[in-house]
């Protein structure tokens, strides 16, 4: 898989989520996604970056634009270094959350995506990647 | 501090949201709606949300409070404008925003909000004019 063009960003406060969601939205824009398929990556984006900002204390966020064969891609990954999750299977089932909220973000965000991959520890903070392919 | 407006129409409140909202501004406008709910002795809510691209589940549970809140408070909420593609999302997303009724747009929001609260005045001057029934 080929990395065409990447760009990291910073996730810490409530503003970074709106400021994600708009840069994950004009990258997929830019990729020429459906209506449909930016406005999934764009609610996918929100739900984890909001998930890394409040459970993981903020971290980072990496869109890449991907390819692999003929076919086009974004790839984003959400990164902190925060307390971990202990029970990955368990925080991705809906209706699980350890906050206030409605525990449909881990969950959720998967079936917007077509590729979803969590990696996460108690201690080893937790990182999400997901792929949209067009 | 920023915060989404609210007008007042009779008897109803009507909100169009046309920021992308941070989730603390969601949160502001839930307090605000439930305090103005009571000053004003409104009715009924709308909440326009034609040029919202995203819903995700903050904003959901946020429009899903308000509705119940409102409720509580003698009032009815109807969500209008919802763009289609996120209609799909948020149906995939898991959530289906339960207790929120909706209307396609702010004209037919209005409908539903008047019908409702006429349908309610019927019933209760039927009620005074004959208590025994």
């Amino acid at each position: 898989m080929q990395i065409r063009k990447d760009e990291s960003r910073p996730l810490r406060s409530e503003e970074d989520v709106v400021y994600a969601r708009q840069a994950v939205r004009s990258w997929a824009v830019e990729m020429a996604f459906s209506l449909v398929d930016q406005t999934k990556l764009v609610t996918a984006a929100s739900e984890l970056a909001r998930n890394t900002i409040v459970y993981g204390g903020g971290g980072v966020l990496r869109l890449e634009q991907v390819e692999d064969g003929a076919r086009r891609g974004l790839r984003l990954f959400f990164e902190d270094q925060g307390p971990g999750i202990a029970d990955v299977e368990r925080a991705m089932q809906d209706g699980y959350t350890s906050g206030g909220g409605l525990g449909l973000g881990l969950g959720g965000a998967r079936r917007l995506v077509n590729e979803f991959h969590i990696e996460s520890a108690p201690g080893q903070g937790t990182r999400i990647t997901v792929v949209k392919w067009k | 501090m920023e915060r989404i407006p609210i007008l007042k129409m009779g008897r109803f409140l009507l909100v169009t949201i046309q920021v992308d909202m941070h989730d603390r501004l969601a949160l502001q406008l839930q307090d605000d709606l439930t305090e103005r709910i009571v000053k004003d002795g409104a009715r009924g809510v709308l909440i326009d949300i034609s040029s919202l691209e995203i819903v995700d589940s903050f904003i959901g549970r946020v429009l899903g409070n308000i509705a119940a809140m409102s409720r509580v408070l003698d009032a009815e909420t109807v969500v209008t404008g919802m763009q289609p593609a996120v209609a799909i999302t948020l149906v995939e997303l898991g959530l289906s925003l339960p207790g929120v009724r909706t209307a396609l747009n702010v004209e037919r929001g209005m409908e539903l909000l008047q019908a409702s609260l006429e349908r309610e005045e019927l019933a209760t001057l039927e009620h005074d004019a004959d208590p025994q029934g």
